[in-house]
Parts: structure tokens; sequence; C-alpha cells
């Protein structure tokens, strides 16, 4: 079992330029459905033996897709997405990093109530090991199929706790990145309550930083409704205050923003808290140990 | 992208906010025009990014790092100077006299306050303009809010001082109201702040037309900010900015080209702007002595958190991002090296956009290119790792290999330790 992606996913690429086309092969490669991708001059033609449209209307009525990844630069991402939006494609998963804020605000606003689930932007993806679903960016082979699900705000970071957890024997049943933006198409509490919901998930981590509340938010769920043992590492602890440390999201201002509060909430929802990026593994295997998960 | 308060105003009047008068000056005779056109009784306001304006103090030069050592070190130093004081970066003039003494009291020095770091910022430009005769203060801003998905206003009666303070001492002062992105701006946000502002009438009118002024221009400007403080409510009736902040979201920038003339370098790290312009857009000067080069924003906050775990300091956090030339990794090395401070290197890299194999070419290159004289400790992992290992093994370079995060963190920092 698993969450978003699965055996069942028949993937669509929007944007197949150096990067897109790329990173598709690697999911071809990695044991990925696709099915279709979208290039606004080169329709009729094949790249990797995928068929290419001109829009995504057409790809979805000829070839079924129902997840779309999205690498179109910054200034097209918006109108890509509600495209994706408007062919009703229940999940998109945005990597393009750099969209003006206020492009999300529109995308956001147009996301209620269409049934899409936005994944994204400026994110690493989706991934399902036990099925070889690779929606994303992330290195596939450090991936290792079981109960643990991981949520991140940052992408590299999903893949350090990965290996971490991989070199512990210790799989993951679906791992998200849902993105370093302020505004983005699921939030981490969103995100945690899929996995909390999937009976293949028995356990979570979630990856937060500096900035926003995000992590306050999900402590308010997890104290009221996980059981599933929770691992927590907040990113940033050390970072100076009001400076932007690359993600759009990650500036200290206000309480809420500040590590040392986030990780506060998180304890105080019964989350096991990792001081250092290095011990997530370490600090799952011993709570999965404590819960007699392992 | 930051502006400063004249461009600032600037772009709320055209957008409807009423803003006290006055004009910015880079001369002294300028700063005495002005005055004599507002009628003499003005305030002179030194135009630099950095807040605490009124409580710094200008200095030459060669004085700025001992001033912010007196100002960091000692509170009494920074307290008991209030906004409008005589010796600080803001200036009350009672004539065009006064105001041109105190333009060439403050043009062409280092204002230095507990904003602007140890180096201080040089004073170009000041803003004249008329003396506010204030009967109550208010803070009110604009903000692009990740909870709401949009625009957040945010106001309180009690403007005038940092609203941190206020929101910690004072939560329920503090007004939060969304703007429905799809209605846009309606009567009824303004009249809902105005009340909850506690001004009525007239004044309530004023205050509605303000704020929906504030919330053109964070739309037309793609700001992620906007802010006045203090909004002031004058003795002679009028609601008016006192000072503005607005700053632009640095993705958007592309499509408006009229305002990234407005950019001025001189207020950013020297460093930083020598690493844009390398195309090094993730990287932020810190004051330790390990320079750091790692993949995604997450990973390098993570990388510095695990370097002061293990007892060391980074010099800077630097986000490669995505990397399909090795030469961004020689621009990034050089511009971390231009710090002298920096004892050693760590490498952290964790392919998945980004791939090992350009990464470890571009470090190889950089030794090529330049000299290296300083520890490199390499830790890489994830996508086209074989073909990364091999460059690097075939190099015969004397890198400091790391295969874990923390044995990584921990190399480093021996390795700086030994060095310094």
């Amino acid at each position: 079992m698993a969450v978003l992606v699965d055996q069942n996913t028949r993937l669509l690429v929007q944007g197949i330029g150096t990067e897109g086309a790329n990173h598709m092969r690697r999911s071809i490669a990695y044991g990925t459905n696709v099915v279709a991708a979208i290039h606004p001059r080169r329709g009729g033609e094949q790249q990797d033996g995928v068929p290419i449209f001109t829009t995504v209307d057409h790809a979805v009525r000829d070839t079924g897709a129902n997840v779309s990844i999205i690498f179109v630069p910054a200034p097209g991402a918006a109108d890509a997405i509600l495209e994706a939006t408007a062919a009703k494609i229940p999940l998109v998963v945005c990597i393009t990093e750099g969209i003006p804020v206020l492009d999300m605000v529109t995308v956001k606003r147009a996301l209620l109530g269409s049934g899409t689930t936005l994944i994204g932007p400026n994110c690493p993806g989706v991934i399902t090991p036990g099925t070889k679903t690779r929606v994303g960016i992330m290195p596939g082979d450090v991936f290792l199929p079981g109960g643990v699900g991981v949520v991140s705000r940052s992408g590299t970071l999903v893949y350090e706790v990965v290996a971490q957890l991989t070199d512990l024997g210790i799989g993951q049943s679906t791992c998200i990145g849902v993105g370093g933006d302020p505004i983005i198409g699921t939030r981490q509490v969103e995100a945690i309550r899929m996995l909390n919901e999937d009976p293949g998930t028995k356990a979570i981590v979630m990856v937060g930083e500096i900035g926003g509340s995000a992590e306050q938010e999900a402590a308010v769920y997890i104290k009221e409704k996980v059981k599933k043992p929770v691992v927590a590492f907040i990113a940033g602890a050390t970072a100076p205050a009001g400076r932007r440390m690359g993600h759009a999201g990650a500036i200290i201002s206000g309480e809420d923003g500040k590590a040392e509060n986030k990780k506060a909430a998180l304890r105080a929802a019964g989350a096991y808290v990792s001081d250092s990026p290095a011990e997530i593994g370490s600090t799952m295997k011993r709570a999965l140990q404590e819960r007699g998960l392992l | 992208m930051k502006l400063h308060e004249y461009q600032a105003r600037d772009i709320l009047a055209q957008n409807g906010v009423a803003v006290t008068r006055g004009s910015v000056a880079s001369t002294p005779a300028e700063a005495r025009r002005i005055a004599e056109e507002l009628g003499g009784k003005v305030v002179v306001k030194a135009q630099i990014h950095a807040g605490g304006r009124g409580k710094g103090r200008l200095v030459s030069a060669s004085e700025t790092a001992a001033m912010y050592q007196a100002l960091t070190t000692d509170a009494a130093n920074n307290s008991g100077q209030v906004r409008g004081a005589r010796v600080g970066g803001v200036r009350l003039a009672d004539s065009a006299a006064e105001a041109e003494a105190a333009a060439a009291a403050i043009l062409g020095k280092y204002l230095v306050s507990i904003q602007t770091g140890h180096e201080g910022k040089l004073v170009k430009n000041v803003l004249v303009a008329e003396q506010a005769d204030i009967a109550k203060e208010y803070y009110l801003s604009i903000i692009v809010d990740g909870t709401v998905g949009g625009h957040l206003i945010i106001a309180s009666a009690e403007g005038g001082q940092e609203i941190e303070a206020v929101a910690a001492t004072n939560p329920d002062a503090i007004i939060r109201m969304p703007v429905n992105p799809v209605s846009g701006w309606q009567p009824y946000v303004g009249r809902t702040l105005a009340q909850r502002l506690g001004l009525a009438g007239d004044q309530g009118d004023q205050v509605a037309k303000l704020a929906q002024g504030l919330y053109k221009a964070a739309l037309a400007t793609d700001a992620s900010l906007v802010e006045i403080n203090p909004l002031a409510l004058l003795a002679d009736g009028r609601v008016a900015a006192v000072d503005a902040k607005l700053t632009i979201d640095d993705n958007a920038i592309y499509r408006h080209k009229d305002l990234e003339a407005l950019r001025d370098k001189d207020e950013e790290d020297p460093l930083e702007v020598m690493a844009q312009d390398l195309g090094v857009a993730n990287f932020i000067k810190l004051d330790g002595n390990i320079g750091c080069v790692v993949n995604g924003a997450g990973l390098a906050m993570a990388t510095m958190d695990t370097i002061k775990l293990a007892g060391g300091e980074p010099a800077n956090f630097l986000d490669i991002g995505t990397v399909n030339d090795p030469q961004r990794v020689v621009s990034a090395l050089k511009v971390i090296l231009e710090d002298p401070s920096v004892k050693a290197i760590l490498v952290n890299i964790f392919g998945g956009m980004a791939r090992v194999d350009i990464i470890a070419q571009g470090v190889v290159d950089a030794h090529r290119q330049m000299k290296i004289d300083v520890p490199v400790v390499v830790r890489l992992i994830g996508t086209n790792l074989a073909e990364g290992e091999k460059l690097i093994e075939e190099s015969k370079l004397p890198l400091i290999r790391a295969t874990g995060l923390a044995e990584a963190a921990k190399k480093a920092v021996q390795a700086a330790n030994h060095a310094a």
C-alpha cells in the first residue's frame, strides 16, 4: 500500500527540455509507467518511446494519463498546472522552482473544488519504492520498499533521510516532497494525514524547516490523530534570523518560524525530535523498536 | 529585493496611499531646497535598507566595526536614543538651514545600526519630509501568507514600535485580515479594518482608502511585503504613511524591468553580489570559517546545523541548486575563497536533479584553475555517483573524503581547527 502514486499511475510529463527529458528517462528506467509527454511544437513525435502531444487535454483523452509531472520553466509553470487541472488530472506534481508567489495565489484558488491535488511547486516529487513509481527527480537507487512514509519541505533532505533509513534496512512506503515555497498545493499536515490513513505506512518522518507555521499545524494534527510513531527534524536551527535561506518559506519571522518553537510543538505532540540531521534514521530505528514495530 | 524608503513612498503614492510630503536629496543643497519648499520644519532621514536608523550612529568607514561593537555589546549605547534624535540617521530640522546641516552630517558617512552589520552602510541619499505632527501611531502591512494562500493585512492600533514586540506582549492588539484573491479588494475590507483600528468617520474613510492603495501597490509590484510603520493620524486630521518599506518577490522581478532598476547593489553584501554575478544565486555570507557548497536549501541548512553540532561555525549558506555546468561549482568555490576567514571547505552534494559527476568535475576544475590552499572535504552521494567517484579518483587531488553527513561535518571542523 502507498499514497498518491502506485502501480496504477499513468504518468504524463509536461515540459521535456533537458531536465524534463532526462528525468522522464530515469523514471522509465526505475519502472514507472510514462504514457505521454507535452511539447507545444513537437506533437506527433516521440521522446524515448513516449508519444508527444501539444496539449494536456489531448494527451489525457488519448492515453488516460492520471498523474502529471511539471518541469515547465517558472514563467509558464502556473499555466501548466492550470492546464493539467482543467484536464481533470487527479494528481499534479510541480518540480519547477522560482514561480512568483502571486501566481501560486491564483493557482491555489483555482484548485479549490477542482478534484486535482497539487504537490509542490519547488519540490522533488513523490516516490513509492514498492511499486517502482517515481514521479520526481530523486535518485531512485537510495530508496527501499517498506513501511516508513517521509514528508519534507526540502528535496535533498528527503534523499538524506532515505539514505539513512535504507542503510539501517528500514524501507519506505511513499516519500512526499511538499516543496519549499510559501504557497504550496499540499501542506505538510495534509501529506501527514494521507500517510496516517494509509494502512501500508507504519511510521512517519517529517522534515520541516525554519519559517512559517506549517510544523505547528502538523503538530496539532499529530497530537489529535496520529498513533503511528513520528520522527521530526527541523532544518535551520542555526540560521540567522531575517535571512532567506534559499527556500522562500525559510525566513525566520515571528515566533512560529523559529526552529526551537517548532521542535517544542512537535515534542509536545508526542513526536521523536532529532536535533541532528545525521541522526534521523537512527531516531526512527529507536522509535520503531520502542513501539515494537521492528 | 528590498527598496529604499523613498522608492517605496513613490510607489505607494502612485497607488493612492497618502504619504507625508517630501522628496529625496543627494546633496545638502538639494536638501535645503526641498526643506524650503516644505516650509522649513522637516525630518531628514538617511536612506539605507537596514532598520534601526534613528538609533544608529554616523561614522567614517574606518570606525564602523568599533561602533557596531559598541552598539551591539552594550545595550545602554543603544537605548536612550529615540527616533528624531539629533545624533542618529534620522534628524529633525526646524529650518531649511538646519536641514542642510543635517544632510551634510549624514550624507557620505557610514550609518551603523544594530541591523547594518559591522561594516555599516554608506549613506548616499536622504529623504527630506515634512515633520509629521503625530496624534496617534498605527501599524499597517500586507504580506503574502502561505497559510491563508494569499494577501494578508496585518494592522495594529499600537504602531510606532517593533510589531514583533507588540505580537509577543499583546497578541490581541494585532489585527489579521485576509483579502480573498478571487473577489479582490471590496469596500467591506476597508470598513472592517477601520472599525477594528478604532477609526470612524472621515478618518475611517481615509484609512480604508489608504489600505486599498497598499493592496494595489502590493499587487502591482509583486511585493511579498509592504509595510507602513508608523501609519500616523496627524494633528490636522490627515492619516498618512510616515515610513514605508517594500520588498519585491525575487522570483517575480523578471516581469518588472522598471523595478529592477531600483536595485541598490551597494546595500547588499559584496560577496553576495559577486555570487549573484557569477550565477550562484543562493549565497548568504555568515561569520564562521567553514565554507559550504551544498545542493538544496534544506540540506544546506542541515549541513550548517551539523557543522554547529560538531563544534564548528559555517562561513556561509550556499545552495548551488541544479548544476548543469561544472563552472558553477568553480564559481561557488571562488566566492567562498574570497572570504579570508575560510579555513576549510565542505562540499556536500546529494545528487537528485543535480548530478554528482558534474559537481566532481567542478571541484577538480577549480583546483586546476586556481590555487586552493585550504583543505576541502568532499561528500558525494546520489545521481551519477560512480562517474563522480571516478573523476575524483583520477584527479589524484588531496581531497578529504566522507560518506556520512556527521562524518563530513566532523572532518571539516577538524580540518578548520587544524588550519586555524
